[in-house]
């Protein structure tokens, strides 16, 4: 039998606590949308959570508490360490790990309270609420299994290319339809008293579908895994909160699930791609359109050193710096600071135009940006300064590729046609740092390169700038 | 390898193959440089400046050819220059091989290397040692300089308060690097600016210095470009209307600067007696192919000729006049070319007969000819040609309503199905399901892209709320449900407090 705790919360207060952090959990996310209020806004979610927590420690725990505080003391520790320890480029891979600790609670959770005597109904509830934890634990396994599968790729752990197998489309449809048919069995047998080994079968199909969909996605595609996984976290939350009956986790799940869905409908936009398409995955390898840009003779490129480098920084009086992921490889963002700091004292307008894309999650180069103590009001998204190209004299491409290629507007037949670009090209000269003349994540030749006004400096993007620094 | 720099002997040479600036760069290179003394004076460039820079000041011309491995000159060497060459050194400077058949002979007979800076190939990687176009574009805007130095009158217009002054009208014939040039600097000291040139794609690049190109009456669309960025012979038609042009700009315009060349060929012969006898008093002409003849029929190469009331310029020194800036430029062409040949910047010269600018360059090998080059391959030219072209305009999204209407039809249907058999508890949950997307939607949107990392770590970090379930299970007196329980507690704590601390890392980072 259950012990009682030492006190008891009223029900009522256990709910109006719910109430309280859910409000707090809106007001957290609506902060972020400047960076004045961003900190407070992370504030009001890390009160809310400590009053939900609360309230549900002591209005619903009755025992264990020496093991809940254990466990909270461990994963706290553990969680604190590795926010501490990160580096600002790892970030992609450590929110992919922490999307996969929800995956997994919620499949736990789903076992757990599956397993429990006390939670079953009958009829009609007790389908609806088979079916809720059937769900829950679906799409748990698949965030867990697809998280762990993106941070591999992230940590370059896993090979970054898509793993294509035969048939995969088939592949996915089996998939699915095992995990359809299992869940017809789980719900029969649930009702007479059985049903572990659908939902274990399940759960394997899933975490199966979770490895497949993620290993199929490119690295350019990473920014929209992200954020996919990111929302299926929340819709594993929102449905464990259904088979909870805990409006708490409902809304919160259905929030982060939102959020998810439209940076992952942003990402989307910004490289022009369909959302099914991504997740079918294999980008650059169908078209033969791709090999084509790739054999083409495009001309010869004009490089340039150091030195000429920084004396035209030096006589610009518009300067637009374009970061892409390799920027973030070379760790060269404390370097473009230090060169945007020199400048700006000599009185250049340096500003730094950001691909929505760029990079491997959303917002990952303003993060970057941010820990090298680049002021964010001279950072601007694509859309903001798209126009202000022509009256720029020099543009930096540091480490960037696709999100810099004409040919997204100009050749119809290309992979990323259609796709929205920076338009440096439009500015007086283009200096593109680049380690070699290999090509971009979309496997596309890039005539940008081969521009009169663009000028190639080779070399690792940090070593190099740091040769303009000295120079300027 | 010592690098040596002598004095110019042409008596209106004023130009110098290397400056200070420069000089110190070679030594960067790992070269020593050796400089005749006297060699920059004419340039405004010091002995001691480029003693400052590390060069070495030799006294005596032969000592200098003596004792240098590589000789950089601006002028084709004098016959005595040339007695001095040696076997196994390498003389640069401009040379015109094609013009100079027996100097290149007695040079190559001499055993040393000779690379030509008037043969550097014309694509797109050569652009930064191309002295030609350097000196062009000097010319050009010396031509300017000069034609206002003759013509008496403002080049702007002006209102005064004693009355009106009107802009002085330029013609610029050839809108090659020097008539850009010429072009640019007329434009910016105010004139009216007109220009003619036979290829038509320069058009843009004439109307892009806010000058206007002039255009033929002429029914065929021939076009004159020729091998490297030259022009070519035209037809007979074709001049027959581009000299009625002529005329009839003779009458209007104040100043005619003429650039037209045609590599290999005598200047052709654009503005006759007749033309300049049509223009106005105190008019000018400036013609920069004086040298070879002249585009002019009265220029007298060397000097300026006053024909019926109008100044012929006829210099054929206009870079050496504006010696400072001419030296720089071309002291610079020739570092690029040196950075070329010390592929291992150790200061020692590898004359690559793979690399098509080196080998178009040398115009004589240690002893052997190897003028003229293989016809060098235009690469950039498809590109060069071509704007970028207009966007691909955006394709409106055309799909049709079909799609949407049967999706919001079946959700409606499949949500009432729903209403019908599931407990209104369910429904309850449900309501609160949807209107919390809803507000999540409003409220995601409103994030400003910049913090989109955060707004992932954030979320990512109350996505754990799912702790709530495993706090339930907790106390189940069942222990492999209190075991998964406290497991998934310890699990989701990772991810609560790295996902709060982790944002607020990240927020902390974001300044002003």
């Amino acid at each position: 039998m259950m012990t009682q705790g030492l006190f008891t919360l009223p029900q009522g207060v256990v709910t109006v606590s719910y109430i309280i952090a859910t409000i707090l959990f809106i007001l957290a996310l609506g902060g972020l949308s400047n960076q004045e209020t961003a900190r407070r806004g992370n504030w009001y979610g890390i009160i809310g959570m400590t009053i939900a927590l609360i309230a549900t420690i002591f209005g619903k725990v009755t025992d264990n508490y020496d093991l809940l505080i254990v466990a909270l003391l461990i994963g706290g520790t553990i969680g604190l360490w590795a926010a501490r320890r990160v580096q600002m480029t790892q970030m992609p891979e450590l929110v992919a790990i922490l999307h996969s600790l929800v995956g997994a609670a919620a499949v736990a959770v789903g076992f757990a309270n599956f397993m429990d005597p006390d939670a079953h109904f009958e009829g009609v509830e007790g389908t609806i609420h088979d079916i809720e934890t059937y769900l829950g634990v679906l799409i748990g396994a698949v965030t867990f299994s697809g998280s762990v599968i993106a941070f591999g790729k992230l940590s370059a752990r896993i090979s970054g290319n898509p793993l294509i197998l035969p048939a995969r489309h088939w592949l996915n449809l089996l998939l699915l339809i095992g995990a359809i048919y299992y869940g017809y069995a789980f719900v029969q047998e649930s009702a007479a008293g059985g049903g572990l080994n659908p939902l274990i079968i399940m759960t394997v199909i899933a975490l199966l579908f979770g490895i497949h969909m993620v290993m199929a996605i490119g690295g350019a595609d990473m920014p929209v895994v992200v954020s996919m996984l990111n929302s299926y976290s929340g819709w594993a939350a929102s449905a464990t909160g259904f088979m909870l009956n805990n409006d708490l986790l409902i809304v919160t799940g259905a929030l982060v699930g939102s959020s998810g869905a439209i940076l992952s409908y942003i990402m989307c936009r910004a490289m022009n791609r369909n959302f099914l398409a991504v997740i079918a995955g294999g980008f650059g390898t169908g078209g033969g359109a791709a090999a084509k840009g790739v054999g083409e003779d495009q001309g010869e490129v004009a490089p340039i050193e150091a030195l000429e480098t920084a004396e035209l920084l030096d006589n610009a009086k518009e300067v637009m710096i374009i970061p892409g992921y390799g920027m973030a490889v070379a760790q060269a963002q404390h370097t473009v600071f230090e060169i945007t700091k020199m400048l700006r004292e000599k009185g250049v307008n340096v500003r730094f135009g950001i691909h929505p894309v760029a990079g491997r999650m959303p917002g990952h180069m303003n993060v970057l940006l941010a820990e090298a103590k680049v002021p964010y009001d001279i950072v601007f998204e694509m859309d903001e300064i798209n126009e202000d190209f022509p009256d720029v004299d020099v543009s930096v491409v540091i480490g960037a590729n696709d999100i810099v290629n004409p040919s997204a507007l100009t050749d119809p037949d290309s992979p990323i046609a259609g796709m929205p670009v920076l338009e440096c090209w439009k500015g007086k000269v283009s200096i593109v740092l680049k380690r070699s003349m290999a090509t971009g994540y979309a496997g596309v030749q890039n005539p940008l390169f081969f521009l009169d006004n663009t000028r190639m400096l080779f070399g690792d993007a940090k070593a190099t700038l740091d040769e303009v620094l000295k120079d300027l | 390898m010592r690098i040596g720099v002598p004095r110019e002997l042409h008596a209106d040479e004023q130009r110098v193959a290397t400056t200070p600036e420069v000089a110190a760069q070679l030594i960067k290179l790992g070269f020593s440089v050796a400089v005749e003394s006297g060699a920059g004076t004419r340039a405004n460039f010091s002995d001691k400046a480029y003693q400052e820079a590390g060069c070495e000041i030799v006294a005596q011309t032969a000592d200098l050819w003596e004792q240098s491995d590589i000789i950089m000159k601006v002028r084709a060497p004098e016959d005595e220059e040339a007695a001095r060459l040696r076997s196994g050194k390498t003389l640069i400077s401009f040379l015109w091989p094609g013009q100079n058949p027996e100097l290149l002979d007695k040079l190559t007979a001499s055993g040393a290397t000779v690379m030509a800076m008037d043969s550097v190939p014309r694509i797109s990687r050569a652009q930064k040692m191309d002295a030609l176009s350097s000196m062009a574009n000097i010319a050009g805007y010396r031509a300017i300089v000069e034609a206002s130095q003759h013509f008496g009158r403002f080049f702007t217009g002006q209102i005064t308060a004693a009355g009106k002054v009107p802009p002085a009208k330029v013609l610029v014939i050839g809108a090659g690097v020097a008539g850009l040039a010429a072009i640019g600097a007329a434009k910016s000291m105010g004139a009216i600016v007109r220009s003619f040139d036979t290829r038509p794609e320069v058009k843009e690049q004439v109307e892009s210095m806010d000058a206007e190109f002039l255009m033929l009456d002429f029914e065929d669309d021939e076009d004159g470009s020729g091998e490297g960025g030259y022009a070519k012979v035209m037809s007979d038609e074709f001049i027959k209307a581009e000299m009625e042009l002529f005329a009839d700009q003779a009458k209007d315009v104040d100043i005619i600067v003429t650039t037209a060349l045609i590599p290999g060929k005598p200047a052709p012969r654009l503005i006759t007696a007749e033309m300049v006898e049509s223009m106005k008093d105190g008019s000018v002409i400036v013609d920069l192919a004086a040298e070879q003849g002249g585009n002019c029929e009265l220029t007298e190469p060397g000097t300026v000729a006053v024909k019926n009331g109008v100044s012929i310029i006829g210099y054929t020194d206009l870079p050496s006049r504006l010696a400072a800036q001419s030296s720089q430029l071309y002291a610079t062409n020739l570092r690029h070319l040196l950075t070329d040949l010390t592929p291992e910047k150790d200061g020692n010269i590898v004359v690559d007969f793979e690399d098509e600018v080196i080998r178009g360059t040398t115009v004589c090998k240690e002893g052997e000819k190897t003028w003229p080059p293989p016809a060098p391959k235009l690469s950039a030219a498809p590109q060069k040609a071509e704007p970028v072209p207009a966007p691909v305009a955006a394709e409106p999204e055309k799909r049709s309503l079909m799609g949407p209407i049967i999706g919001v039809v079946i959700a409606g249907i499949a949500l009432l199905g729903l209403g019908a058999v599931a407990p209104p508890s369910f429904m309850a949950h449900f309501t609160v399901f949807v209107l919390a997307c809803f507000i999540g939607y409003m409220v995601i949107w409103n994030v400003t892209p910049a913090l989109h990392t955060p707004l992932m770590s954030v979320t990512n970090a109350i996505s754990s709320i799912i702790v709530i379930g495993a706090l339930l299970q907790l106390s189940s007196a069942n222990n492999v449900i209190m075991w998964i329980a406290a497991v998934t507690v310890g699990v989701t704590a990772i991810n609560i407090a790295g996902g709060f601390a982790v944002t607020r890392r990240m927020l902390e980072m974001f300044r002003k």
